[in-house]
């Protein structure tokens, strides 16, 4: 008898839940759809159609058109943006990884005073770095290259933290000391032993990191001004710019923007349980 | 097997005295090659940025013999940070991002918190989805979040706008009123699955028999979410919070690339906007001192509100 209302109520709640989460979903989801849409359209019907139905399929045109623009610099973008990226990322995952690892396993005077300044590190928005790195980098004559947006890029405070803890959970002490024992370097047995352990994480690191650099817009556009070396970000952001001008530029951005972030969500689906473990470190902190 | 017995050789080993240099533990030298790879770049790319800022920030151009002499530029103690003070469009900038960041940020955590709650309830079915669809938008760069919303927001493509009209409204969300909002939405769909991940996660490490007596005593999910589970995860909630206010103080990609579309975004629009265009005009010592300001905000303001919660939550 006091179960019937309980039910009852629990249906309700339940439809409730799942309508509002719907609701956020579709709200989630809506740009992407337009863009996908509207990516397989030709430009004349992107004002004249509904920007959330089919029209003519023309995503095969639209490409061509995309990566023949300007002799090909669309293609170039994106290699930079893949360079930038994943060497950024997989430097910045393996000097974050060694950081980490010496900072859980050797013991040393100032240890915990150093991983307190990559904390503070943490909190320091690479934004607000930007700008007075162009002005040491101008000095330098840095500005203007790859290595301007490279360079920087590598460094990953939230990394070293992630590498830190995961290295103090998944390699025991025991291991590094009977390697230590059979003779091998702190190196070698970084390498052959504790690497191999960290290597989901690793992955975390990396990932993380690769999509820090993916996404960066505001230090390539302080450092670069030469077109072919621009990320996918910035290329796009000055098309973008240019659009009142050129309203045939219109389908090349958004083609161009599918293009951009479609195998960066395909790398999130896949590696899903990644980014889960970064961001339960993340909320222990 | 090979685990057991090399433990065992450790053992005996240890047991027996075979100690090397200080305590067994690696040379200094070997510390450091494992530390150096990462603190130089991170001293050379962080703190040196840092200290060179601050000190441009005291610096000041100034001309001998009137506007065509030679410029030099020399110690100015504070004239910058006064000029920063004075300046009207800093100003009002600070309040733009205020206004944005009192708003933006308390209805994108609440809208997470909210998802990570029901997240955490049997009252779900295909939650994976969910968490990948509120997830997603992580992926996309500000700036292609920004381009992909400005065409959502633009009168003549917008299926939004033309679905609005049908219903009798004229929306104009580029307007001089509506622009701010505009940006903040971008902001909200980038960021609220990530911070509703970090809630989730937190959620997900709380034992159940923490709360399993409260519901043998008949509570509701609704009590037991917001009595038990909400104060449990308060340190991510702050820990969001606190990367929010940073990440609004830093706001650039969203409203630079609405003004691309809408001239009611000035080139002055948020602080940052401003620091970039005033090291456009060369004065390089005023955008150096706006940088520090900017810091200096976000640091009281982040380790502020860190200590206000603390305290309040006893922790």
């Amino acid at each position: 008898m006091s179960n019937q209302p309980l039910i009852r109520e629990s249906r309700v709640s339940r439809t409730a839940a799942m309508s509002l989460m719907f609701l956020l979903a579709i709200y989630f989801l809506l740009p992407v759809y337009f863009l996908i849409v509207a990516a397989t359209k030709p430009q004349g019907d992107l004002a004249s159609t509904n920007g959330l139905t089919f029209s003519h399929f023309d995503l095969f045109d639209n490409l061509g058109t995309l990566f023949s623009r300007s002799d090909g610099i669309f293609g170039r973008w994106a290699l930079n943006s893949v360079i930038y990226a994943v060497l950024g990322a997989a430097v910045g995952t393996l000097i974050s990884a060694l950081c980490g690892y010496a900072l859980a396993k050797f013991t040393f005077r100032g240890r915990e005073f150093l991983f307190s300044v990559i904390l503070g590190g943490v909190l320091v928005p690479t934004t607000a770095l930007a700008l007075p790195l162009f002005l040491l980098f101008s000095a330098t004559g840095i500005v203007n290259t790859y290595l301007a947006v490279f360079l920087p890029s590598i460094v990953s405070p939230f990394g070293v933290y992630l590498a830190r803890i995961f290295a103090a959970a998944a390699v025991p002490q025991e291991i590094i000391e009977s390697a230590r024992l059979d003779g091998a370097g702190e190196f070698r047995t970084f390498f052959s032993v504790a690497f191999r352990l960290m290597t989901p994480s690793l992955v975390t690191i990396f990932l993380f990191q690769f999509v820090a650099i993916w996404n960066n817009f505001f230090l390539p556009m302080v450092m670069l001004q030469k077109e072919s070396l621009f990320p996918i970000t910035l290329g796009l952001y000055q098309w973008n710019g240019q659009t009142a001008r050129a309203p045939l530029l219109q389908e090349s951005v958004i083609t161009g923007s599918l293009v951009s972030i479609a195998p960066v969500i395909i790398l999130f689906i896949l590696l899903q349980r990644f980014w889960r473990t970064g961001l339960a470190a993340g909320s222990l902190k | 097997m090979t685990d057991i017995a090399t433990r065992a050789t450790h053992v005996v080993a240890t047991s027996g005295g075979r100690r090397r240099h200080n305590g067994g533990g690696p040379r200094a030298g070997t510390i450091a090659a494992f530390l150096i790879p990462f603190f130089l770049p991170f001293v050379l790319f962080y703190l040196v940025p840092i200290a060179y800022a601050i000190w441009e920030s005291f610096r000041v151009v100034r001309r001998t013999g009137g506007q065509y002499g030679t410029s030099y530029t020399t110690f100015g103690g504070f004239e910058q940070y006064a000029q920063v003070f004075q300046n009207t469009e800093f100003w009002a900038s600070i309040g733009r991002i205020g206004l944005f960041g009192i708003v933006q940020v308390p209805v994108m955590l609440f809208i997470a918190l909210i998802m990570a709650l029901l997240l955490d309830t049997p009252l779900l079915k295909i939650k994976p989805f969910f968490r990948i669809a509120a997830f997603m938008p992580y992926a996309v760069p500000g700036v292609i979040a920004a381009i992909t919303w400005s065409y959502l927001y633009s009168p003549q493509l917008s299926p939004v706008v033309d679905l609005l009209k049908g219903i009798g409204l004229q929306p104009d969300f580029l307007g001089p009123g509506a622009v701010l909002w505009s940006a903040a939405n971008v902001s909200t769909w980038l960021w609220t699955g990530y911070n509703m991940l970090i809630m989730f996660s937190a959620l997900q490490s709380i034992p159940e028999e923490l709360y399993e007596a409260a519901k043998l005593d008949g509570a509701s999910n609704w009590t037991i979410a917001w009595q038990i589970k909400v104060p449990i995860i308060t340190p991510s909630i702050i820990l969001t919070t606190v990367f929010s206010i940073i990440g609004t103080l830093q706001l650039y990609a969203e409203p630079a690339v609405l003004r691309q579309i809408s001239s009611n975004i000035s080139s002055t629009f948020t602080p940052n906007m401003l620091a970039y265009a005033v090291a456009s005009g060369n004065n390089y010592q005023q955008a150096a001192a706006i940088s520090v300001v900017i810091a200096v905000i976000t640091f009281v303001l982040s380790f502020g509100f860190m200590r206000l919660t603390s305290k309040r939550a006893g922790l």
